[in-house]
C-alpha cells in the first residue's frame, strides 16, 4: 500500500571474533520481540488526533492486536509516548516532564501534523514540532491521520524496536537538557526547525 | 444576490409572534431592538449612539455609565437581560479607530439580543468596569479579554491571565501590534515556556494558606514568594 | 505532620484505597490521621475537624479523565472538596489571531479543529455567520443538507460524550458500541466530503460538495442501526444502580444560577431552563421541523445524561424529516463573487477565469459590518462574532465557546462533593478543550 518506509540503514557494529555473537543475536531478537509486541502506549492526547487515536483503539481498528490495548496514563508504566494533538507552549513543560518520567527504554510517536511540525498553527502559541522538546522516533503525518496511518506508524516503530541491539550502549540513554535553557538541541537548530515553509511563508499578512 | 423563490424577508419573528429564521436582513438601518429606545429614554447622554447591522442592535455607551446600564438592563422587568452571552473586544486595523469592548446580552424571556459597546482610545488606559457582580458568568470571559487585549476590568476579584501562563512576557496576543508568530524567536519562546515549572502554578489568591504561610515547606514558600514578586500581585489579606 | 489548630495546606498523595472492611466504597468523609486517611465512625454528614489538615490535589493537565488538557487544583478536607480552581489554556493555539490572517473560506478548516467533536456543526455555524455578514441567502437544498450535517454532528458528539463518560465511571462497553456507530457516521462523512473527523464541509455560500448518489440510503441505514444501539446503551445505564448512584444529586445547579452563570446547552436545560437556540432564535428553518427539546428538573449529572440521550433521539427525528424533505436543486448559490466557477468555465471563459483568480488569490470580500450568529451546538450556544472592515480577512473573529462558560461554573458544582464525584461532574459538563482554549 503506497509508500515504502525508508529503512534505517545504520550499521550496527558486530564483532565476528566475539564468542557470544549467536547468543546475543537470539537474545536481542527475544527481547525486541517481547518489547515490540507489547508496547504500552501513553496517550498524550490533546486535540483532534486524540479522537482518532480513540477510534484506533476502538473495535474497528483495534490496537489490541498490537498488544497496545493497555493504555497507560501513568508515564511510569508506559513504553511509548504517543503525542496526539497540538502542543502549545503552555503545555511544553508538561510533556517534557511526562517524557522524563517514563523509564527507559522508551519511544515517542508524534501523531499528526501539529505534533510533528506545528501543523497549521504557525503562530505565537504552538510548539513547532515536539521534536524541539523531546526526541521523536516516528512521525505520523495527517490532520488527523487516519487510524490506518497511525497503525502504519506503529508498525514502523515495531520494526525500529526489532532493530535494537543490546550491545549498542548509545541507544536508550537519557538525554540531559542544558541546565540553564532546558533545551535538548541548540537554539539555532530549534529556530531552523521552526522556520515556516510552504504556504505558511506567505500567509502572515493581515491586511489584504 | 438572493434567489427569487425564497420566502419573504423576516426579522426573526413570524407574524403570529413565534420565532422564525431571519431572512433578507438589511445591512444597515433596520429596525432597532426596543431596548435601544428604552435605554436612550432612561440614560440620555450616557448613550452615544445606536445602530442596527444585519438585524442586530448595537448600543454605544460611555464607559462611566456602563455598569449602571448593565445593572438596569438586568434588573428592569421590561428588559430582563438575564443572560450574558459574551464579553470581548475588537481592535481595528485602522490606527485611528478606538478599541471597542463588546458585551453581548440576551433576554431569554423576551427573546431579545443586544450588543453593548464601549469605545476606548488606544493611547489611553484600557480599563472598563467589570459586570461580574451582575453576571457571575463574566468571570472567565473578562479574564480572557484581559489576557488577549490587556483590558483591565475594574472590580474583577481575580484578574489574571487565563489562556497563557501568568507571567507571559511577550504581550497581549490579539492586539494588532502583536505579530502573528510572537515577538521572540522560537528558541526563546521555548526557553521561556520550559522555565515554567508545571507544579508551581498556584497563586496566593487561590490558596487559603495566608495565615499558615510560615509553616509551609521551605521550597514552596520560596516558589510562592518568587511568584508574587514576578507577577506583582498583592497578598490575600 | 505536627498537631496544629491552624489549617495547613500540604501536598500529599491520597493514600487510601477508599474501601471499608467489606470492600464497599466508603462514603463517609475521610480524615488524615498520621499517614493514613481513615473514616470517622458514625458520621454521615461532613463535619470539619479543627485539627484536620487540608490536602492539595492536582488533577491534570495530563489525566485520562479530564477530557482534554484541563488542570483542576482541588483543596480537599478528607475526601470532600473544599475548593476547586480550574486552570485552562493548555491547548491555547491562537485561533482567533490566525482568523485575522486568513480569508473567510480559509478559516473553515480552523473551525473544524476547535470543537473537534462537532466539526460539521462548526463548519455550518461559521458559514451561516459568513453568509449573514455577506448578506446572501443559501439555496433550499443547502439549508436542508446543513441541517442533516448539524444533526449528525450532534449525534456523534453526544456519542463521544456518552462513551467517555461511561469509561470515566467504569463502564467500558458503551464506549465500544457507540464508537462503532461513530465509525458508521465516519463512513458517511467520508463519502460526502472525503474526511472523517475534520470535515471542512461548508463554504461561504454553499457546501464543499453535494452528497453522492446513494448517500441518503446510507443515512437511512445508519438511522435504523443507531436507534437500536442508542436504546441498548441507554438502557444499560439508565436504571443501573451504580450509574444512578454515582450521578443522581451530583453537581446540581439551580435554574437562576445556571442562567446567571451563562450556561447553555444540556447543562442549562437539565436545570430546567428551556432555552434552545434552535427554538428561540431559529436558523436554517428549524421552526419548520417537528422536534422536542428535553428539559430536566434537578440539574444534576443524571438529568444531564437523560437530556443528552433524549437529544440524540430528537436528532434522529429531525434527520428523518430532513431526509424526506430534501429538495433538488443546486447546492451552491449562483454568485460568482462567492462561489468558484466550474472548472470547464474557468478554463474557457475570461470572466470566469477572472472570478476564479480573484476568489483564490484575494478571497470573497464582505461589506463592512459585524454579525453574531449563534447555533445550538451539542455543548451549548456556540457563537461566531465576526467583524469586517470590507477586506477579505476579518478584523476580528471571535468564537463564543459554550464549554468555556460551562466549565467556569465547575467550582460551584464541585465544592462539597467527594473526589470521585469531581470526575463525574467534570464529565457531565461535556467539555472540549480545543473549544475552551482555542
Amino acid at each position: 500500500m503506497g509508500v515504502t518506509p525508508a529503512l534505517d540503514r545504520r550499521v550496527v557494529p558486530v564483532d565476528p571474533k566475539s564468542q557470544d555473537g549467536w547468543v546475543t543475536s537470539r537474545l536481542d531478537f527475544l527481547v525486541n520481540w517481547a518489547r515490540a509486541g507489547s508496547l504500552w502506549p501513553m496517550p498524550f492526547g490533546t486535540a483532534c488526533c486524540a479522537i482518532e487515536f480513540m477510534s484506533t483503539a476502538a473495535s474497528r481498528f483495534d490496537l489490541s492486536r498490537f498488544g497496545m490495548e493497555r493504555l497507560s496514563y501513568s508515564p511510569r508504566q508506559a513504553d511509548v509516548l504517543i503525542c496526539a494533538g497540538r502542543v502549545p507552549y503552555k503545555l511544553a513543560p508538561v510533556i517534557r516532564r511526562i517524557y522524563q518520567q517514563m523509564p527507559q527504554p522508551k519511544w515517542v510517536i508524534s501523531m499528526g501534523a501539529c505534533a510533528s511540525t506545528g501543523g497549521m498553527f504557525d503562530n505565537y502559541a504552538v510548539v513547532q514540532g515536539i521534536d524541539t522538546i523531546i526526541p521523536v522516533d516516528v512521525y505520523v503525518p495527517g490532520c488527523p491521520p487516519r487510524p490506518e496511518a497511525l497503525m502504519h506508524g506503529i508498525i514502523m516503530l515495531q520494526q525500529k524496536v526489532m532493530r535494537d541491539r543490546l550491545r549498542d550502549g548509545t541507544l536508550h540513554t537519557e538525554i540531559e537538557p542544558d541546565p540553564t535553557s532546558q533545551l535538548y538541541i541548540p537554539p539555532s537548530r530549534i529556530d531552523e526547525l521552526s522556520e515556516p515553509f510552504g504556504n505558511s511563508v506567505n500567509q502572515t499578512r493581515s491586511n489584504p | 444576490m438572493t434567489a427569487p423563490n425564497l420566502p419573504a424577508p423576516s426579522s426573526g419573528t413570524a407574524p403570529d409572534g413565534t420565532p422564525s429564521t431571519p431572512r433578507g436582513l438589511p445591512h444597515r438601518g433596520g429596525a432597532l431592538n426596543p431596548s435601544a429606545d428604552a435605554l436612550a429614554e432612561r440614560f440620555g447622554d450616557a448613550i452615544v449612539r445606536s445602530e442596527a447591522t444585519w438585524g442586530e442592535t448595537t448600543v454605544f455607551v460611555h464607559v462611566e455609565s456602563l455598569h449602571e446600564i448593565v445593572r438596569w438592563l438586568h434588573d428592569e422587568p421590561t428588559q430582563r437581560y438575564d443572560y450574558l452571552v459574551d464579553v470581548t473586544a475588537v481592535e481595528y486595523r485602522d490606527a485611528m479607530r478606538p478599541i471597542e469592548v463588546v458585551w453581548h446580552l440576551r433576554a431569554l424571556g423576551h427573546r431579545r439580543f443586544l450588543r453593548l459597546k464601549v469605545e476606548l482610545p488606544k493611547r489611553g488606559t484600557l480599563i472598563v468596569p467589570s459586570v461580574i457582580d451582575v453576571y457571575c458568568g463574566a468571570d472567565w470571559l473578562e479574564r480572557e479579554c484581559y489576557d488577549m487585549f490587556g483590558i483591565k476590568f475594574d472590580g474583577h476579584p481575580d484578574l489574571r491571565r487565563i489562556l497563557l501562563w501568568e507571567n507571559y512576557q511577550e504581550g497581549f496576543p490579539l492586539r494588532k501590534n502583536f505579530p502573528l508568530r510572537g515577538r521572540f524567536s522560537r528558541a526563546e519562546q521555548l526557553k521561556q515556556a520550559l522555565a515554567q515549572d508545571p507544579e508551581a502554578r498556584y497563586s496566593m489568591n487561590e490558596l487559603t494558606i495566608a495565615e499558615a504561610f510560615d509553616s509551609l515547606p521551605e521550597d514552596m514558600r520560596r516558589r510562592l514568594a518568587a511568584d508574587r514578586a514576578r507577577t506583582g500581585e498583592e497578598g490575600v489579606e | 505532620m505536627t498537631e496544629t489548630t491552624t489549617r495547613r495546606t500540604i501536598e500529599v498523595a491520597l493514600g487510601t484505597s477508599g474501601l471499608d472492611a467489606n470492600g464497599m466504597p466508603i462514603r463517609a468523609p475521610l480524615v488524615v490521621q498520621g499517614h493514613n486517611a481513615v473514616a470517622l465512625e458514625g458520621t454521615s454528614t461532613f463535619e470539619p475537624e479543627l485539627d484536620s489538615d487540608h490536602m492539595l490535589i492536582n488533577i491534570g493537565p495530563q489525566h485520562p479523565a479530564t477530557h482534554g488538557v484541563l488542570r483542576l487544583v482541588l483543596e480537599l478536607d478528607g475526601e470532600t472538596v473544599v475548593r476547586c480552581v480550574p486552570h485552562i489554556g493548555y491547548l491555547h493555539c491562537g485561533f482567533e489571531k490566525i482568523g485575522e490572517y486568513r480569508q473567510y473560506n480559509q478559516i473553515i478548516p480552523w473551525t473544524d479543529r476547535e470543537d473537534y467533536l462537532n466539526s460539521p456543526g462548526n463548519n455550518v455555524a461559521f458559514a451561516l455567520g459568513c453568509e449573514r455578514l455577506f448578506g446572501v441567502e443559501i439555496t433550499p437544498r443547502c439549508t436542508v443538507l446543513r441541517v442533516i450535517a448539524m444533526e449528525l454532528s450532534r449525534i456523534i458528539s453526544h456519542v463521544v460524550w456518552l462513551g467517555t463518560t461511561s469509561v470515566d465511571m467504569g463502564a467500558f462497553t458503551p464506549f465500544l458500541w457507540l464508537y462503532q456507530e461513530r465509525e458508521n457516521v465516519y463512513n458517511l462523512l467520508e463519502a460526502w466530503v472525503g474526511a472523517r473527523l475534520t470535515t471542512s464541509m461548508t463554504r461561504v455560500g454553499g457546501m464543499a460538495a453535494d452528497i453522492p448518489d446513494g448517500w441518503l440510503d446510507g443515512l437511512r441505514a445508519f438511522i435504523k442501526g443507531f436507534s437500536k444501539t442508542l436504546e441498548e446503551s441507554v438502557k444499560m445505564l439508565e436504571t443501573n444502580a451504580i450509574w444512578a448512584g454515582r450521578t443522581v444529586g451530583l453537581g446540581a445547579m439551580s435554574a437562576e444560577e445556571a442562567v446567571n452563570a451563562g450556561l447553555s446547552g444540556p447543562m442549562l436545560r437539565a436545570s430546567g431552563v428551556a432555552y434552545d437556540v434552535r427554538k428561540d432564535f431559529p436558523y436554517m428553518d428549524y421552526e419548520t421541523y417537528d422536534f422536542d427539546v428535553p428539559v430536566g428538573t434537578a440539574g444534576d449529572v443524571y438529568d444531564r445524561f437523560l437530556v443528552r440521550a433524549e437529544e440524540m433521539r430528537q436528532s434522529i427525528r429531525i434527520l428523518e424529516q430532513a431526509v424526506r424533505r430534501l429538495p433538488d436543486g443546486p447546492v451552491n448559490i449562483d454568485d460568482p463573487r462567492l462561489i468558484l466557477p466550474p472548472k470547464h468555465k474557468a478554463t474557457s471563459e475570461m470572466e470566469s477565469m477572472i472570478h476564479h483568480f480573484k476568489l483564490v488569490m484575494e478571497g470573497p470580500r464582505p461589506p463592512a459590518g459585524e454579525c453574531y450568529v449563534a447555533v445550538e451546538s451539542p455543548k451549548g450556544e456556540k457563537g461566531y462574532y465576526m467583524v469586517s472592515d470590507g477586506s477579505a480577512k476579518p478584523v476580528r473573529w471571535r468564537i463564543r465557546p459554550p464549554s468555556f462558560v460551562n466549565l467556569s461554573a465547575i467550582p460551584r458544582m464541585v465544592e462539597g462533593h467527594l473526589l470521585s464525584d469531581v470526575i463525574a461532574i467534570n464529565a457531565s459538563i461535556d467539555i472540549v478543550m480545543g473549544e475552551i482554549d482555542r
